[in-house]
């Protein structure tokens, strides 16, 4: 799990670098927390099952897939629509496509970074499909991502970290979850033991 | 003396039933599918949150049945009887079985709400249960609630607000 932990660290690191260039402004990063946690739980990391998030999807290709998710609130993504791309969103229900693509390329930007940092200290090949973007309830997009655990157990590895700039208060959530093949893969490209517990 | 309404919750990948009054409930459904069966006489309710089509894909180990849609509707079906309901009278609805995210070249794995839809309803008809209404696919999340007195199923969307079947 430290591992596990360690390697999420650097990739949010590479990605909060991403995003601190992108505002030109420093950009916090929580300690990401890497968690097995049950089905119910996953949508709770969020704000609960029914809370509408903006979510940026990736699959995630190669050596060790996975399905990452860049989950803001909807206010934040409009902070952070208004701070890039000097947009200020009119509705406060819907983005319009212009918007949308901007945060889109957005999302691509800082997943991508996040994915070639955790690429690069693994060495194993990791390739970002293209984005999808949803807005909608937690609860549904992030029971997307357990489908491959699905076929495995209930409970879901979360590498989970949280961005925080400080006075415009934007707030976004990396939640990584693998397929379960993906850890042996990564503990062996670490050179970590297996254990069976 | 006014008594507060009565809500069981059932999460994701799981299954439960309801008796009397009350309503049952389960939240942010996206590709999984919702299942209600009711019987209006003996006012019996369950609800099934199924996530995937056919339990054939388990590996080993302790089998979920409320996760796969082949073997949820018969064990919540099961159950309904246990508590005094009657096969031929019982009725279904469903609600859920998205697609949340599209994508281009998608493969068949992504096509996991449908196909938790074909599911569902391959089973009812083997088993005889007449699917009385439906609110199944689109691009967006359902929370489901059925009332266990009246059998109406409540389907609160964010894009499409409240539907009533």
């Amino acid at each position: 799990m430290d591992v596990l932990k360690e390697v999420g660290n650097i990739g949010a690191g590479n990605a909060a670098t991403a995003l601190s260039r992108l505002l030109d402004k420093p950009v916090d990063m929580a300690v990401p927390k890497v968690q097995m946690l049950p089905f119910e739980a996953v949508a709770d990391k969020v704000g609960g099952a029914e809370s509408v998030v903006l979510a940026i999807f990736l699959r995630v290709e190669g050596d060790a897939p996975g399905n990452l998710f860049f989950i803001l609130s909807p206010e934040a993504a409009k902070k952070l629509l208004q701070r890039l791309v000097g947009i200020q969103v009119e509705s406060e229900e819907e983005f319009s496509e212009m918007e949308w693509s901007a945060l889109s390329e957005i999302g691509n930007i800082l997943a991508g970074s996040y994915l070639s940092s955790l690429a690069d200290f693994t060495s194993l090949a990791m390739t970002p499909t293209v984005p999808a973007l949803a807005m909608d309830m937690a609860g549904a997009i992030l029971g997307y991502g357990l489908l491959q655990f699905g076929e495995m157990g209930d409970s879901a590895l979360l590498i989970d970290t949280t961005f925080i700039e400080d006075q415009q208060e934007v707030e976004g959530q990396f939640i990584l979850i693998p397929d379960p093949e993906f850890f042996d893969k990564i503990f062996i490209a670490l050179g970590v033991p297996m254990n069976d517990d | 003396m006014i008594e507060e309404q009565r809500i069981v919750k059932v999460g994701m990948a799981d299954l439960n039933i309801i008796q009397q009054s009350g309503l049952i409930r389960t939240t942010g459904l996206g590709s999984c599918v919702g299942l209600t069966l009711f019987d209006p006489v003996v006012k019996a309710a369950g609800l099934a949150h199924v996530m995937l089509p056919t339990s054939s894909i388990a590996r080993d180990g302790a089998l979920n049945i409320a996760k796969y849609a082949d073997t949820a509707v018969p064990a919540l079906l099961e159950q309904l009887l246990n508590i005094g309901a009657e096969q031929k009278r019982i009725v279904a609805k469903m609600a859920g079985g998205s697609q949340m995210f599209t994508f281009a070249g998608s493969g068949d794995s992504l096509r996991i709400g449908p196909r938790n839809v074909e599911s569902c309803k391959e089973k009812l008809s083997e088993l005889g249960i007449p699917l009385l209404a439906e609110d199944t696919g689109g691009n967006y999340g359902r929370t489901i609630e059925l009332d266990c007195e009246t059998g109406i199923l409540f389907i609160r969307s964010v894009q499409k607000g409240v539907k009533e079947l």
